[in-house]
């Protein structure tokens, strides 16, 4: 049964979820691509297999990691081991199918940049930098986005190439030497976008319920493409909503603590 | 052979100003104490490494102990930017570090390098990333057999390497467990280590595969209950995420950071951190 009550975040959440596979082994990115992966562990796709950098593999949390090492990553994991042995053996062994990313700042063909807004040696904000992304990116076999619209993320030129997508277009990875597909999906609060087959710009192929194509646009850097045929996304499902306002409440007490000792 | 002695006494025996540092830990383990006690002694002019710098480097740069950074990933993971190392990337104050700035991968590799005596490490990495045109010491080797292009970096080699651990024998053999990060390479790759543990016991009763530095392996080894908090020691108190975001509204203003860090820092002892984790002990 479907809902009519939910906000574009929840329909963006639930929307990256059912993109994962059961049979799926995901590298899971903080934020909101954590969220999305363990909403689908906890619904359509029980045995998903779900890794965070930290070394963590096969892990099931209850609640949402504040950071990608929390101990809950570990104690519910199917074996967790070091980070040189994460990023040498499994992510660049080629076992991991899908990469979950998140976005500071995003061109239209799904180049990322998490590293500095302005220029690189005299900043204008500094970011945290690639991490693990610079090698999931061209490792993973395939790569989800997700990330909330604004002109200041979805922007024309980005700054700082962080993570490689598409490049220009067409086949720049091939000729790079890059054998994985790269970007093959984004999930946005408003829509559903995939790389169009030739020049490899992300292309919307599903509105969310209630959004116009003018909408889209009004919150996207440069001029978006609409798939010849743009379907409408389904609607979360009673289960889908409840599960992930549940896991959210459960993430928000567990985090909430104390400090200090003082109750907060 | 491992010698047991105070963290004041390690610190000052085992880091020098001018000196290559490592504090490793991912997310777990993290060595606060260790850091505090560094910036309580005035230590400058230190060359920072780590994979994932959050609290305190920042605490160190916003203190003006740090001329350079090697890192992957700066952030309070969850919660947003790490407001000090901004400040001093941004506007230079209190001074402007360099910056050698890599990705996990590479650090990853660059430990495991410098633990393996090689003079570099090489992976598959930075396909089309452009880290590769800013960081000089991101180069390439191709491959004798294939032919392929891969990435090359330096091997990290620290002077001095600080970590957290569960525990220690008194033997001086340390036993890690949980999420081990990258500090089994880090203490192999550095010249000098320090590690402090959570608790000094008769017999470390693990399994055979848990994660062991021998004693041989590690230089000092300091007994400091808690000296990881705000991170956490797995088996012993739980991450106080509840501290990573208030820490946030501490670093964002100068003179917050500076009041903080008197009150919390400069004003305190190694002692401190068995008291900062007792609710979270009893909560676990």
């Amino acid at each position: 049964m479907s809902v009519t009550d939910f906000t574009p975040d929840e329909m963006m959440t639930i929307t990256a979820a059912r993109a994962l596979k059961n049979t799926d082994v995901c590298f899971v990115g903080i934020g909101a691509p954590s969220a999305a992966c363990n909403i689908a562990r906890l619904t359509h796709a029980p045995d998903v297999t779900l890794i965070y950098e930290s070394g963590t593999i096969g892990t099931a949390p209850t609640v949402l990691p504040l950071s990608i090492g929390d101990g809950e990553l570990c104690d519910t994991a199917v074996t967790t081991v070091s980070v040189p042995e994460m990023f040498r053996y499994w992510l660049q062994g080629g076992r991991v199918t899908v990469g979950f990313l998140g976005a500071a700042q995003i061109d239209r063909f799904g180049n990322i940049n998490t590293t500095v807004i302005g220029d690189y040696d005299r900043p204008k904000t500094r970011l945290p930098g690639g991490g693990g992304a610079p090698e999931i990116a061209s490792s993973c076999g395939e790569i989800f986005i997700t990330l909330k619209q604004s002109k200041r993320a979805m922007v024309d030129k980005i700054d700082f190439f962080t993570s490689f997508g598409h490049g220009n277009g067409g086949d720049h990875r091939q000729r790079l030497g890059i054998t994985t597909k790269g970007p093959t999906l984004m999930v946005t609060d408003l829509a559903v976008w995939k790389p169009d087959p030739e020049t490899r710009e992300f292309t919307v192929v599903s509105l969310h319920p209630g959004v116009t194509r003018e909408m889209v646009q009004a919150e996207c850097g440069w001029t978006v493409r609409f798939a010849t045929k743009v379907i409408q996304t389904s609607r979360p499902t009673s289960t889908e909503l409840s599960t992930l306002r549940d896991l959210k409440a459960r993430t928000k007490a567990a985090h909430s603590g104390t400090k200090n000792g003082e109750a907060s | 052979m491992a010698q047991f002695m105070t963290l004041p006494q390690a610190v000052a025996e085992n880091l020098n100003a001018g000196d290559t540092a490592a504090f490793e830990g991912f997310t777990h383990l993290i060595p606060h104490a260790s850091a505090h006690e560094v910036i309580r002694q005035g230590t400058k002019d230190l060359a920072l490494v780590r994979m994932t710098p959050d609290l305190i480097y920042d605490q160190l740069i916003g203190m003006g102990a740090v001329r350079k950074l090697i890192f992957s990933y700066a952030g309070n993971p969850g919660v947003g930017l790490l407001r000090r190392l901004r400040d001093s990337v941004e506007n230079g104050w209190p001074n402007r570090i360099e910056i050698e700035e890599h990705s996990h991968a590479a650090m990853a590799n660059a430990y495991e390098a410098g633990a393996a005596g090689l003079p570099f490490a090489m992976f598959r990495g930075y396909l089309g990333a452009e880290l590769a045109q800013v960081n000089p010491n991101i180069r390439s080797v191709t491959c004798p057999f294939t032919g392929e292009k891969l990435a090359a970096v330096p091997a990290i080699r620290p002077d001095v390497t600080f970590i957290h651990a569960q525990k220690a024998d008194r033997k001086g053999n340390v036993l890690i467990e949980g999420i081990v990060g990258v500090q089994k390479e880090a203490v192999l790759a550095a010249k000098r280590s320090v590690v402090t543990v959570e608790e000094i016991v008769d017999d470390l009763w693990t399994h055979p595969n848990a994660c062991v530095l021998p004693g041989w392996a590690v230089t000092a080894i300091c007994l400091v209950p808690g000296g990881a908090h705000p991170s956490y020691a797995h088996g012993y108190y739980p991450r106080d995420n509840a501290s990573y975001i208030a820490w946030d509204k501490i670093a964002a203003d100068r003179d917050t950071f500076l009041a903080w860090m008197k009150d919390n820092v400069l004003d305190s002892t190694p002692e401190d951190f068995a008291e900062r984790i007792t609710h979270l002990r009893a909560a676990a």
